[in-house]
């Protein structure tokens, strides 16, 4: 695996107020990695990638995305980051390839290059002849499949996946890491959280948090090593049931 | 730029697809024009009449016979006195009353003129008008026969008196009503509801984080608005002009300018509603409530804003189509220009600038 690191955060932290939703995080994710980020609702995940996207401004602490400091470079992280969330996030009503083009259009993209990327990206999902199908028609399983693929259309450097899976049935789900594992391969950095413990595995590496810090970050045969422990969903619960704050 | 005009594409399929919220948007302007249309022309059927004759000759007779004749009239009763006529009108059933002067064929015989008052329920401002005219072009019908019967021109004066509500607001004001009420309508709702429906989706999410500008944003979720906006101008102004009769008398260039800045602070206000509506219900039942009362109600065009208490009156001044249908009304109706109208133009372009810049600047760049 190569070294290079893509994100690094050095005591990152975010206060709403009183509430320190994120609270001195440390890490550092490599190219081409999928790392996961685990926690419990209302642990900060979703606090910490939103930082990490340029959605949110930090309230103390440092940290650099694929090379940009994200209180002073928001615009230039924008360009290099993909992002997906949990909630289905492309229009219904659009085609496919309108889809397609529009997020690629947004980023800039040349109609040429678009053009390229919408069919190699259909054959690939084998969706050619749904290219002109609306979104609301096709089955959800797909739809979630086009939506990663749609978020790396760009070609970006980290693509920050929250709870991508949510509401997926197993096969699709696997089939959905399957897309994963090709786009690390491609040398694409994933940071993905999730609330499945056998996706924690899927995982190069993974970080827990507990109440707006990191418990542990480690490889997943490590953590459970560490923990004495066959699968990462007791890991998480070793570390998860000291948790005081409810979840949100 | 170029990422413009792609979100300003898409925005454009989201509405073309839509096409039960399209039809909505051009039906409603339609819908509202026609009724009005059909509700004139079938009340003036039959409309009953009150007469006084004071003068009792040939030729006052000849007239009301010629008015009863008349397939819009039903003489309704003779009355004695000029005084009865306001009774009649309180009880309801008369919508127009003539009175005839002593001596009006003396008068028309021997120095060719003569007058006789024409009375109408000023109340009801469309049918007064019509009724008014219709009995002036019978009485000039009349003349003109007897001008050649007599062989020398004579000439009966109608003069025109309105009951009740002498200016006849209500009218002409209908179509600068329903002007401000569609635009206000369509680009508060439309402009609202399409922001929140990406709020809802996710789909604003990920246009936050991708490096297309806020702003950029914003514009395209204006530009179909804005030319549905138009579009839906035009088919009232070309409506109201075939059908109604009331074509734009000034100048179109001022009417489509200060329709432009009427858009722009509805714009301005859908964008405002959207920032705190969390769903698309929330905001359609905020510009349904928050803007179609405070139009229909403040703007005159349903009740007169003088006849309001002073508080009322205060808080209309701060209700954009009131300016708007001022304007409407002076500038469609009465063909006077920008020198009659500055004052309401300048109120309506800073409402809309100011408004414009607020909602910019409150519009959350980042989402918390």
């Amino acid at each position: 695996m190569n070294t290079e690191a893509v994100i690094v955060t050095d005591k990152l932290t975010k206060r709403f107020g009183p509430f320190i939703a994120c609270n001195e995080l440390t890490f550092q994710v490599d190219k081409g990695e999928i790392f996961g980020f685990l926690g419990a609702n209302g642990a900060g995940k979703t606090t910490a990638m939103r930082m990490l996207c340029g959605l949110l401004n930090p309230s103390s602490g440092k940290a650099t995305v694929a090379g940009f400091d994200v209180y002073t470079q928001a615009n230039r992280i924008k360009q290099r980051i993909g992002y997906m969330s949990q909630r289905f996030s492309l229009y219904d009503d659009l085609t496919v390839s309108e889809n397609i083009r529009f997020f690629g259009g947004i980023y800039g993209m040349s109609i040429s290059d678009i053009k390229k990327k919408t069919s190699a990206l259909l054959s690939e999902l084998q969706l050619e002849k749904e290219a002109k199908t609306l979104v609301r028609d096709i089955p959800p399983g797909w739809k979630q499949k086009l939506a990663f693929s749609v978020s790396i259309v760009h070609g970006p450097d980290i693509v920050f996946l929250d709870e991508p899976t949510g509401g997926v049935d197993p096969v699709t789900r696997r089939q959905f890491w399957d897309l994963i594992y090709e786009a690390a391969d491609k040398g694409v950095t994933v940071f993905v959280t999730t609330h499945y413990m056998d996706e924690a595995e899927y995982c190069n590496r993974v970080s827990i948090m507990v109440d707006g810090v990191i418990a542990d970050l480690d490889a997943p045969a490590r953590l459970k090593t560490k923990y004495q422990v066959s699968s990462m969903e007791e890991v998480f619960y070793a570390l998860a049931r000291n948790a005081v704050r409810k979840a949100d | 730029m170029k990422q413009l005009l792609v979100f300003i594409r898409k925005e454009f399929l989201h509405v073309f697809r839509d096409r039960k919220t399209l039809l909505m948007l051009f039906g409603l302007p339609i819908a509202q024009i026609v009724l009005f249309g059909f509700a004139l022309s079938n009340e003036v059927k039959d409309s009953k009449i009150a007469v006084v004759d004071y003068s009792k000759d040939i030729m006052t007779r000849q007239i009301i016979n010629k008015v009863g004749a008349n397939p819009y009239f039903e003489i309704e009763s003779n009355l004695k006195s000029a005084t009865d006529i306001d009774a009649a009108f309180r009880k309801g059933n008369i919508k127009v009353a003539l009175v005839f002067p002593d001596n009006f064929s003396t008068d028309l015989i021997h120095t060719g003129t003569a007058t006789v008052q024409v009375i109408a329920d000023g109340s009801d401002p469309n049918l007064a008008t019509t009724v008014t005219n219709y009995i002036s072009t019978v009485i000039a019908d009349y003349t003109a026969s007897l001008s050649l019967q007599e062989g020398h021109p004579v000439q009966v004066q109608p003069e025109i008196q309105m009951l009740y509500n002498p200016d006849l607001r209500g009218a002409p004001n209908f179509i600068p009503g329903v002007m401000a009420l569609v635009l206000m309508l369509v680009c508060t709702m439309m402009t609202s509801v399409s922001i929140v429906r990406e709020k809802e989706l996710g789909t604003m999410e990920i246009l936050l984080v991708s490096p297309f500008n806020t702003t950029y944003i914003i514009l395209s979720k204006l530009a179909p608005n804005l030319l549905i906006s138009l579009v839906n101008l035009f088919i009232i102004l070309v409506l109201s002009d075939l059908f109604l009769d009331l074509p734009v008398k000034g100048s179109i260039v001022l009417l489509v300018f200060c329709s432009i800045l009427f858009i722009l602070t509805c714009l301005s206000i859908g964008l405002l509603l959207s920032i705190s509506a969390k769903t698309q219900q929330a905001a359609m039942m905020g510009s349904l409530m928050g803007m179609m009362l405070p139009t229909m109600l403040l703007t005159g065009f349903l009740f007169p804003i003088e006849n309001m208490p002073l508080p009322l009156r205060l808080l209309s001044n701060l209700v954009p189509s009131r300016w708007y249908f001022i304007i409407v009304k002076q500038v469609m109706l009465k063909g006077l220009g920008i020198g009659a109208v500055w004052k309401e133009t300048l109120i309506l372009a800073v409402m809309a600038f100011g408004l414009f810049a607020i909602s910019l600047r409150n519009f959350k760049i980042r989402l918390q």
